[in-house]
């Protein structure tokens, strides 16, 4: 019955528009406690859309589902085409679980501009949304480009640090900068569709459709520079070292709603997982750019926990334990193999649980002390007895310790770095042993020991709409870690033709594991 | 029955995680009294079913292998949440369970009226989950995850009194220093993973001939980091001692009778690995002869009777390692089982003196308690003459066992360090019971006026272990190399038949190994009884020895001034690193845009609005940030995504006619 109600109804469009539709509609309300509550019966029916994509997701598949497509500028090949498959259906879950938790926590931690600020939020769920779902390089790369309008906005106005208007635009820029190359890296990808096409009489000459572009073979030399060209992209939105320093900036000016986006939701990494390694699988392997890539990873995963170590702020700390992690899922991701990118995978959506969840527990502590500041805080597991709990178990998460979806991530992106290369898994496990030193060391010194000087005598524990969060957070953490099989299914069949692809080349195209109407 | 036996299998890690989710959840609503109920309860009833399981490997000699779910899975690899019970599976579930039922029982009288008693239990019940995993596992992954589990717990119970700044202290110390051992046991996991495609316990073993000797001594080595780790030896042994910090029952059953064994379990499961490599295997003995040796002589000089008990531990599982590396893995299994009983008993006897004297733990501030306290005396004094090895009570067989291996297999440096490390045990375990219970009280008046003996609660494991001790090492290890222990065992690490050793000389080692507890409590009564002056003496005629055992070797100052401050220094110069090169060189490049884009505007504001140059164009907004931005910057963007599109049709076409 559902089925055929369902069957031909376009939910990724759904998906991709009612926000930004929602925002909108958000306009026409005056009172503020209207505006909230439109806000969050959106997200909550994105979620709902959301989670009806991921329950009708055929698992162990690798092929696109859900599928739209409808051509936009047939001149140039470029068409409005939509899709999901393992490596972004669970993107899309994320997106919609994010960006609910962060309107309730904007619920009364933002007071001016309610109705902007709500507007921004939702338009930025509609460009993310549109980043994972894109199936077509412009349409992906127009997406990819709005994200920043209501970002930018979001830290400017916002944000709470005196920094914010220079932090903004340097997140802007430096992004910006990255998709210059990006876009002509996509170029270039249009124009060897080009030259292939026409020497093949195929019908269409011209395709930014990335299942099209995978059926052409690029030549090497192409496919290297092609991949650094989209490196800059992707690696600056990530991002990876060395082209982090816009985002401790912010992360510590921009809103705490932001920075769960910006540090929950990996978008650099998911670009090279969607784009990189599939159209250029022979560029990805060669022995240059593994070892450049893996070094960088490396040099993050230790940079970045030992930069976390001594951080005085807890959300400036968050900032590099964020790059740590991300060394680790480039790592993982350049093993170039079943474990490592399964890891890598799996460790992006983690994370948007795990080091989301720490910025929201950094949000909990800002309410309370109006500073994420170690002189701020001291023994306030005494006073805030639950919220000391969830940052424990978020925080635990985030160290990867067995029990939670950190481990799962974490082992499986080790264990592939130790088999494509021993000495890459030799030398990211070191970040296992610095991740619990800098979590552990700063939780000790701000939740335990004596209350500390600057601590509120009187401070209210978890009120419930923060109760919600860390609960819902928790509880993903735990059904990951414990139960990850349901979220494993779902990726296997897109990591499995990923490593076929890598194995075979740009030659044997992943194209034709033909597309699959979603049913 | 085997039907029932694999659910009572399933049913032992999960009655406690019941008991601690239900705490967990309810805790707060219901009263103290359902709390701890629930937590004992649950262990007890673990305990049962392990005793069950126990009784049908016994009756059939099977092992049973039970898988629960698929855990981690996709392409070459599947991990299983499964286990494997096997004699040596049967022996640990019996310790854990049992002695962890015993501990749980006596923590209900000694965490009376503690803010967080619900929590303790908590933790506790949460500690026995990890503890039952590490040891049922069937494979490496589920070993790993009760291995990280239990230092969770032992983070979490170590720093239960956690507005104590030494209890926070210690607490982050120990899991860090855990974490570096488990970094080695994850890379021995990949290690095996990478030559065995397999991460199961069967799989691997039936496949280890094919290893080569330097792989096995790879994974051996690495192995043993995870193990040195874990069970506190030389040189990772340094956050033992501090985590006395946790409550005393924590220590019991933690820190001395079950998670710091987690090592020697681990080793003796993998002991096929370890034959292949005698390189690894001396490491091993020499790591845990070391261990026992240095640990006992910081021990001797100590004066917190926890910390005493607590340098014991290391030194004992020194030997335990020691047995390992010499090929007695019975014995050293024999030993912590035996260690297991003395050594919880020890503990929590301590916990009964410090219960008694209002939470006093320095010895050279008691004296004088054996009339006071008569019943924690007596079984205290049964765990000193166990410990100090003299027969028939239990520490005597295995440890002397271990001993006669060493002795007889030809490993006489190894022999010596064991007998001094033998002689010293028995001489600093007398001198704590002279300090504690001989002697003038030198307690002040007002705990004085408070001595008083712990409740049945409390007393009645005392004497269970009390029990276990005095007979449990006849009842499992009699006659040595042939007890009832090893034929049980043989199973998983074969039995020692093939070397026989004529009785005369396992007779004159015991009766050298007897003398050599006797000497050592002779001389503890000579110092401590009979010439009280005498340990002053001492300690100022050798000032310069007395005052490097006092600190501990300066051990930890080391560990500080190598490792920990280098790291925070240069963690300040990366800081400073990033701030003013990598961030200034960004700056720098957008400076440089700046002024370039100065020039340019002209060229931007009247050719194309299009930034041929992007990035120039995103520095003239940056150049006009003062200006108003916020409605004319929406603008913008899409003009420059617009201009982003136009530059690249220009690109195509460019090439197009190319």
């Amino acid at each position: 019955m559902l089925e055929e109600l369902t069957a031909g109804f376009p939910v990724l469009t759904c998906i991709l528009f009612l926000p930004v539709l929602g925002a909108i509609v958000l306009w026409l309300f005056e009172d503020e406690d209207m505006v909230r509550t439109s806000a969050l019966t959106i997200t909550l029916l994105e979620l709902a859309l959301s989670v009806f994509v991921l329950l009708r997701f055929v698992p162990e598949s690798a092929a696109m589902q859900f599928t739209e497509r409808v051509r936009w500028i047939p001149a140039l090949g470029i068409s409005y085409h939509l899709g999901v498959d393992g490596i972004s259906v669970l993107f899309v879950g994320l997106t919609a679980f994010l960006s609910v938790l962060v309107v309730i926590y904007s619920w009364d931690t933002i007071r001016h501009q309610v109705k902007l600020y709500m507007m921004c939020l939702l338009a930025l769920e509609t460009t993310t949304m549109g980043v994972f779902v894109s199936l077509d390089l412009i349409l992906f790369f127009v997406f990819w480009e709005l994200m920043l309008i209501p970002s930018y906005f979001l830290i400017k106005l916002w944000g709470g640090g005196a920094e914010r208007h220079y932090a903004a635009l340097k997140f802007v820029l430096y992004t910006l900068l990255g998709s210059v190359f990006m876009l002509v890296g996509i170029a270039l990808l249009n124009i060897n569709f080009h030259q292939w096409a026409s020497l093949h009489h195929t019908d269409q000459s011209y395709s930014f459709d990335l299942l099209e572009l995978l059926s052409a073979p690029i030549p090497m030399d192409q496919q290297i520079l092609i991949f650094w060209l989209m490196f800059m992209g992707f690696a600056f939105k990530a991002p990876i070292f060395p082209f982090h320093t816009w985002l401790p900036d912010a992360l510590m000016e921009g809103p705490i709603g932001m920075a769960v986006v910006l540090a929950g939701l990996k978008l650099g990494t998911f670009g090279f997982m969607r784009f990189s390694l599939p159209l250029l699988p022979d560029a990805s392997q060669s022995d240059m750019v593994v070892t450049v890539v893996v070094v960088l990873g490396l040099c993050a995963i230790l940079y970045g926990a030992w930069m976390a170590l001594v951080q005085p702020d807890f959300r400036r700390l968050l900032a590099y334990s964020s790059i740590s992690h991300l060394g680790f899922i480039v790592v993982g991701l350049f093993s170039l193999n079943y474990q490592g990118l399964q890891g890598s995978l799996l460790t992006m959506i983690n994370l948007g649980f795990s080091t989301a969840g720490l910025f929201f527990i950094a949000g909990f502590l800002y309410s309370r002390q109006q500073s994420t500041q170690l002189s701020a805080f001291g023994g306030m597991a005494k006073q805030v007895p639950l919220l000391a709990t969830f940052f424990l178990i978020i925080g635990l998460a985030s160290i990867g310790l067995p029990g939670t979806n950190g481990f799962v991530g974490e082992f499986l992106i080790l264990l592939g770095a130790f088999k494509a290369k021993w000495w890459f898994g030799a030398v990211a496990v070191l970040g296992v042993i610095f991740g619990a030193a800098y979590f552990l060391w700063y939780y000790e010194r701000a939740m335990l020991g004596p209350v500390g000087k600057a601590v509120k005598q009187t401070m209210s524990d978890l009120q419930l709409r923060e109760m919600v969060i860390a609960v819902s957070l928790s509880a993903m953490i735990l059904w990951i870690g414990l139960y990850p099989s349901p979220f494993l299914r779902i990726m296997n069949g897109s990591v499995q033709a990923l490593v076929d692809r890598l194995n075979h080349g740009t030659v044997a195209a992943l194209g034709s594991s033909t597309t699959e109407k979603g049913r | 029955m085997s039907d029932l036996t694999d659910l009572f299998i399933k049913l032992i890690p999960i009655l406690p995680l019941l008991a601690a989710i239900a705490n967990g959840l309810l805790g707060s609503r219901y009263s103290h009294e359902m709390a701890h109920r629930l937590a004992w309860g649950s262990v007890g009833l673990s305990f049962l079913c392990a005793i069950s399981v126990f009784a049908d490997i016994l009756r059939t000699g099977t092992a049973h292998e039970v898988v629960a779910y698929q855990w981690i899975f996709g392409g070459d690899l599947t991990i299983n949440l499964a286990y494997l019970v096997d004699p040596l599976t049967c022996v640990m579930l019996l310790v854990v369970t049992g002695v962890g039922f015993l501990i749980h029982v006596y923590s209900v009288g000694y965490m009376h009226g503690e803010p967080g008693f619900t929590r303790f239990f908590i933790y506790m019940n949460l500690f026995m989950v990890s503890m039952l995993l590490l040891v049922m596992g069937n494979n490496y992954v589920v070993l790993f995850i009760g291995w990280e589990g239990v230092g969770l717990c032992s983070y979490l119970l170590i720093g239960y009194y956690y507005d104590k700044v030494s209890a926070a202290k210690a607490a982050t110390k120990a899991f860090v220093v855990n974490r570096i051992g488990d970094a080695g046991f994850l890379l021995a996991i990949f290690l095996i993973f990478v030559n065995f495609k397999t991460l199961d316990y069967t799989k691997v073993f039936a496949q280890v001939g094919q290893l080569s000797p330097e792989m096995a001594t790879a994974i051996a080595l690495c192995l043993l980091i995870g193990a040195v780790g874990k069970s506190a030896q030389l040189p990772l042994y340094t956050w033992l001692p501090d985590a006395m910090e946790g409550p005393t029952p924590v220590s019991a059953l933690i820190h001395a009778a079950t998670m710091v064994t987690a090592g020697v379990y681990m080793i003796v499961r993998n002991h096929v690995i370890f034959d292949l490599s005698p390189t690894a295997m001396e490491v091993v003995a020499f790591i845990g002869g070391g261990t026992a040796l240095f640990a006992a002589t910081i021990g001797l000089v100590q004066t917190d009777i926890k910390r005493v008990l607590a340098y014991s531990t290391v030194s004992q599982l020194g030997y335990m390692f020691l047995g390992c590396g010499i090929g007695a893995y019975t014995a050293a299994v024999f030993h912590l089982m035996t260690h297991a009983f003395f050594k919880a008993l020890l503990f929590l006897s301590a916990g009964s003196v410090i219960h008694a004297l209002s939470g006093e733990q320095d010895i050279t501030k008691m004296g004088g308690l054996s009339k006071k306290i008569p019943w924690t005396y007596r079984l205290f004094l049964i765990g000193t003459i166990a410990i100090a090895g003299i027969p028939p009570l239990a520490g005597f067989w295995s440890k002397d066992e271990i001993m006669a291996h060493a002795f007889t297999h030809n490993h006489f440096l190894l022999y010596g360090i064991a007998a001094i490390g033998a002689f010293l045990t028995s001489f600093y375990m007398f001198r704590l019971t002279y300090l504690t219970f001989y002697g003038k009280s030198r307690l002040d008046h007002h705990t004085e006026a408070h001595v008083h003996e712990s409740p049945l609660v409390m007393i009645g494991p005392l004497v269970a272990l009390g029990f276990l001790s005095l007979v449990g090492g006849l009842l499992l290890g009699f006659p040595p190399e042939h007890g009832w222990l090893h034929q049980f065992l043989a199973p998983v690490v074969g039995s020692a038949g093939e070397h026989e050793v004529s009785t005369e000389l396992v007779s004159t080692l015991m009766a050298v190994a007897t003398s050599i507890a006797v000497i050592g409590w002779g001389l503890a009564h000579f110092m401590y009884q009979v010439s009280t002056p005498t340990a002053n003496v001492w300690a100022e005629k050798f000032s310069g020895a007395y005052k490097t055992l006092l600190n501990k070797y300066y051990v930890d100052e080391l560990y500080d001034a190598i490792i920990v401050e280098p790291i925070k220094r240069l963690g300040g110069l990366l800081d400073w690193f990033d701030r003013t090169v990598i961030d200034g060189l960004v700056r720098g490049v957008g400076q440089l845009t700046d002024w370039g884009s100065a020039g340019s505007t002209w060229v931007e504001k009247y050719i194309v609005y299009a930034g041929l140059n992007v990035i120039g164009y995103g520095n003239h907004l940056a150049a006009h940030e003062g200006r108003k931005v916020q409605s004319g910057m929406v603008h913008h963007y899409v003009a420059l995504i617009v201009a982003g599109l136009f530059l690249l049709a220009l690109v195509v076409q460019f090439f197009v006619q190319m």
